[in-house]
């Protein structure tokens, strides 16, 4: 989404093994997938609702499929992908319960990165201001953000649980770095990236 | 058929590259080849065989020393060999109709344009069957020295491409760098991918499905029926008549809805009366919507062989990508060897987005390379031949995204 923060970029690309089918939800203009394709030899597919972006993840000669995400995963098959991508996108969409389960239906990991509206400036400038945080992992108006859901990392961790979904791996990016994941260090991470899994 | 109406209402003036511009591929003419004769006949997914074979075809750029810089452009139901450039002389080749403006692609086909003729050799040449050249019903029949009519027999997609396959085969290309179409163009790329996947780096196929729906059927079997219910269609031998010109022009008005939507129609027309008025409470036609139907249809029976019309559609009902799979879609599509791009249009219901996207699909779960777009538009089925803008953008970025998976 913005360009300064692509720590996920660089965890996501060091995460996924040589080799593997990998289908990036929200792909954008292709960037990370075609890297994983030219320095990984992954099998790739990219998801885009915009024309212009999938336009431009073309010219990078990486496949791609105009779809809202909104409108599920239908047609792939389950366990297809070994990664499904999620990045910085969940927040993003209408139906992000019915993106999660799509995501680990198809995949057999899924990979999902958002920025944390837990961090303590967030909440800091929510609290001395009285007005919604403008960051820079959060740079929009109240009226203009294509954020639609905000959530926090122990939200989605919340929501794992009672999902039987695992968290197999956590990285927070504190605005230096990028560290383990832990949660009661949560109110740090300016961004976070977790890897899940379908428990059973 | 009444010429009164034959009215344009806001018609958008159409801006054509003249010969001169660099753009263009500036004068072009078409060439003929024989690819099927006595020792060598064609022979017909329907059992027959057919000799002898003329086709026609156009060729845009050089072809390069090693003979593979070549793309292999396919026309739809009423299209021609004719894609780019202009004419000399049309009406020295019988065809007046293209005095005035250049070939059908020509805004995608040309120096610098999608289908760059800097960089690529672009050839298209007219389906068998066909009226621009290419043996069809029109064409004499050796056995009994007239026109075939309804004796031609029937062919298909499949029919097309091997024919094409012999064009390319004659020219010295062994690969394609991409074939591409729209419509029932792009059901030939398709067709192309799934015959020939070892002889096509890509496919680009437009505005098109797997197979016709069952809607598009109903509205062939309605075309087909105008024509052959006109008392001047005598089964097909009417060579020396006028000709079926009422039921062509029906099946043609009907056509015509179909690639159009009705958001497109409102905006071209708006209930607005020939006359600028008022009703003028007669049953003749007094709708600019009417007008520009009869306009549509009085210049396609012009330049359109009513049996060709019955043999081209039919061929478009009979194409069924999944044959290649016994009937199973998936199963056709793990044969494809070339990256696919698919592109569909949003207000395009002859050929509808939701059955590009599962065409789409059933490539991605073969793991094939394969790159679906849906354009916004108003335009219809015929934006395929409007919107050049995002086209070109597509195009160019597919064909140039072949050679590299970097950023």
């Amino acid at each position: 989404m913005n360009k300064q923060y692509r720590f996920d970029h660089k965890v996501i690309y060091d995460l996924i093994p040589a080799g593997n089918s990998v289908l990036d939800l929200g792909c954008g203009n292709g960037e990370l997938l075609s890297k994983l394709i030219r320095h990984k030899g992954v099998q790739a597919l990219g998801i885009e609702k915009d024309f212009d972006l999938v336009a431009e993840a073309i010219a990078r000669g990486v496949p791609v499929i105009q779809s809202d995400l909104d409108e599920g995963l239908a047609g792939l098959p389950d366990h297809f992908f070994d990664y499904v991508i999620l990045e910085k996108t969940l927040q993003a969409v209408k139906k992000p319960l019915l993106v999660l389960e799509e995501m680990l239906r198809v995949g057999r990991y899924g990979i999902v990165s958002f920025p944390n509206f837990g961090h303590r400036q967030v909440v800091l400038s929510l609290l001395r201001t009285g007005r919604m945080p403008v960051t820079p992992s959060l740079p929009y108006q109240w009226h203009d953000t294509p954020n639609i859901h905000l959530f926090t990392a122990l939200d989605f961790l919340d929501w794992a649980s009672a999902n039987k979904v695992r968290v197999e791996r956590g990285f927070s990016w504190t605005g230096n770095g990028t560290v383990q994941f832990k949660e009661e260090e949560s109110a740090f991470a300016v961004e976070v990236l977790f890897v899940v899994s379908k428990e059973g | 058929m009444s010429d009164a109406l034959n009215v344009l209402p806001n018609e958008r003036r159409k801006r054509f590259d003249g010969p001169g511009e660099p753009s263009s591929v500036g004068y072009v003419y078409p060439r003929k080849i024989r690819l099927a004769d006595e020792k060598n006949p064609l022979p017909l997914e329907c059992g027959k065989e057919i000799r002898p074979v003329d086709v026609e075809y156009e060729v845009y750029g050089e072809l390069n020393e090693n003979k593979d810089n070549a793309i292999l452009i396919l026309h739809a139901l009423s299209g021609d060999a004719h894609a780019a450039g202009w004419y000399h002389d049309a009406e020295k080749l019988g065809r007046p109709w293209l005095a005035k403006r250049p070939g059908w692609w020509d805004n995608m086909i040309g120096p610098g344009k999608a289908f760059d003729t800097k960089k690529y050799c672009v050839i298209c040449s007219n389906i068998l069957g066909g009226c621009y050249g290419t043996t069809g019903p029109s064409s004499i029949d050796p056995a009994t020295g007239r026109p075939y009519g309804l004796r031609f027999p029937v062919v298909t997609v499949g029919d097309w491409v091997r024919l094409q396959e012999r064009l390319i085969s004659s020219l010295g290309i062994q690969r394609l760098v991409s074939v591409a179409g729209g419509s029932l163009g792009g059901q030939q790329a398709l067709e192309w991918a799934l015959a020939y996947p070892d002889r096509v780096d890509s496919a680009i196929i437009i505005a098109s499905t797997a197979w016709l729906s069952d809607q598009g059927l109903a509205f062939n079997a309605v075309a087909r029926k105008a024509i052959t219910s006109d008392p001047c269609f005598l089964d097909g031998d009417y060579y020396e008549s006028a000709g079926p010109e009422q039921g062509l022009a029906v099946a043609r008005m009907l056509g015509h809805i179909t690639y159009l939507s009705e958001i497109s129609m409102q905006r071209k027309f708006g209930r607005r009366f020939c006359n600028g008025n008022g009703p003028g409470f007669q049953l003749e036609a007094d709708f600019e919507v009417e007008g520009y139907l009869r306009h549509q249809a009085k210049s396609f029976v012009e330049r359109f062989d009513a049996n060709s019309y019955l043999y081209i559609t039919k061929a478009a009902d009979y194409f069924d990508a999944s044959a290649w799979g016994g009937g199973d879609l998936d199963k056709a599509c793990q044969r494809i060897k070339s990256r696919i791009l698919l592109v569909s249009f949003s207000s395009d219901w002859l050929y509808l987005p939701e059955h590009m996207k599962k065409l789409a699909l059933a490539l991605g779960r073969n793991r094939k390379h394969v790159s679906y777009a849906n354009i916004q538009s108003t335009y219809g089925h015929d934006a395929f031949l409007l919107e050049v803008d995002k086209l070109t953008l597509l195009v160019r970025n597919f064909l140039e995204g072949g050679g590299q998976t970097g950023e």
